[in-house]
């Protein structure tokens, strides 16, 4: 495993290098069996197109614990995110294609609190050029 | 059916026991593809001063997901669930939730309003331990699109 970002090595600016994702129809269908969530627009493209949308999309839930991974892995522990938040601003739409739908996923260190040794990393989720997650903020306790 | 806003500020009572198994935060974690050692080695999560295998930092969406249908899916709210999207939603964890976590989760709709044709409505699931020591603060924000 990487070495873990230390709380006084790092700088407002700092970045979290981009990683990318495939998000997969199998994804979708595992993602609905573990969280319980099996809304029909995440797996029956009949269900899709029949509320206006394109196609089958990826649960906002599994994008936002997708984009998670970058912050968690970057820092090393996943117990170390103690507040993560964001909106939902387009859908991801994951065609039956074999190729499905690749997230774009980067950060930002973007507050630094020396009191509470946290840092806020703000990033950047896209999907196909468009930005699909907004305000995605994840607040980081490190040593 | 409009929503029906007099459920703002109603607060649910506490809901049954929710006991996390080191297997749930194994599934959980294979499917949103995250493998760090944590979540699978109880060893790995003691090294980062866990007390045992330690959930993904969205696992705690389980537990809200199925305290908000207490609300969402009750017909008298009004929520036509066919045109919800979800808007946001945001985790404040007072500590990591780890396997053998028992858990109880509390209800508060904070907002419910119609602007623009659309409603939106805003709940909070404080979950916490038996002894009712704070876990986490899940928000959600669903959007109900207008006809």
């Amino acid at each position: 495993m990487s070495e873990r970002p230390g709380f006084d090595s790092l700088q407002v600016g700092d970045p979290v290098p981009e990683r990318s994702f495939v998000l997969q129809r199998a994804d979708l269908v595992r993602y609905a069996g573990a969280s319980g969530d099996f809304n029909p627009i995440h797996w029956n493209a009949r269900a899709a197109t029949r509320v206006g949308l394109p196609d089958v999309i990826a649960h906002g839930m599994l994008t936002m614990a997708t984009a998670a991974r970058l912050v968690s892995d970057w820092c090393g522990d996943p117990g170390a995110i103690v507040e993560y938040g964001t909106r939902f601003t387009k859908p991801v739409v994951v065609p039956d294609d074999g190729a499905g739908a690749t997230l774009r996923v980067s950060g930002t260190v973007a507050v630094k609190d020396e009191t509470a040794r946290t840092v806020r990393v703000d990033l950047v989720v896209e999907c196909a050029g468009d930005r699909v997650l907004g305000k995605a903020q994840a607040v980081v306790r490190l040593s | 059916m409009p929503l029906d806003t007099s459920f703002a500020k109603k607060v649910y009572p506490p809901s049954p026991v929710y006991e996390v198994g080191p297997e749930k935060i194994a599934e959980f974690a294979a499917a949103v593809g995250s493998d760090h050692p944590a979540h699978l080695d109880p060893d790995a999560a003691r090294a980062l001063g866990h007390p045992d295998v330690v959930a993904p930092p969205t696992f705690a969406v389980i537990v809200a997901q199925r305290c908000e249908a207490q609300y969402v899916a009750d017909p008298a709210a009004g929520i036509d669930y066919r045109r919800v999207v979800h808007g946001e939603e945001k985790f404040r964890h007072h500590r990591p939730i780890v396997a053998g976590d028992r858990l109880v989760a509390t209800l508060h709709v904070d907002m419910v309003r119609e602007a623009g044709g659309h409603g939106m409505v805003t709940t909070r699931v404080e979950i916490a331990d038996e002894g009712g020591q704070p876990v986490s603060t899940v928000t959600s924000m669903l959007v109900v699109r207008g006809e």
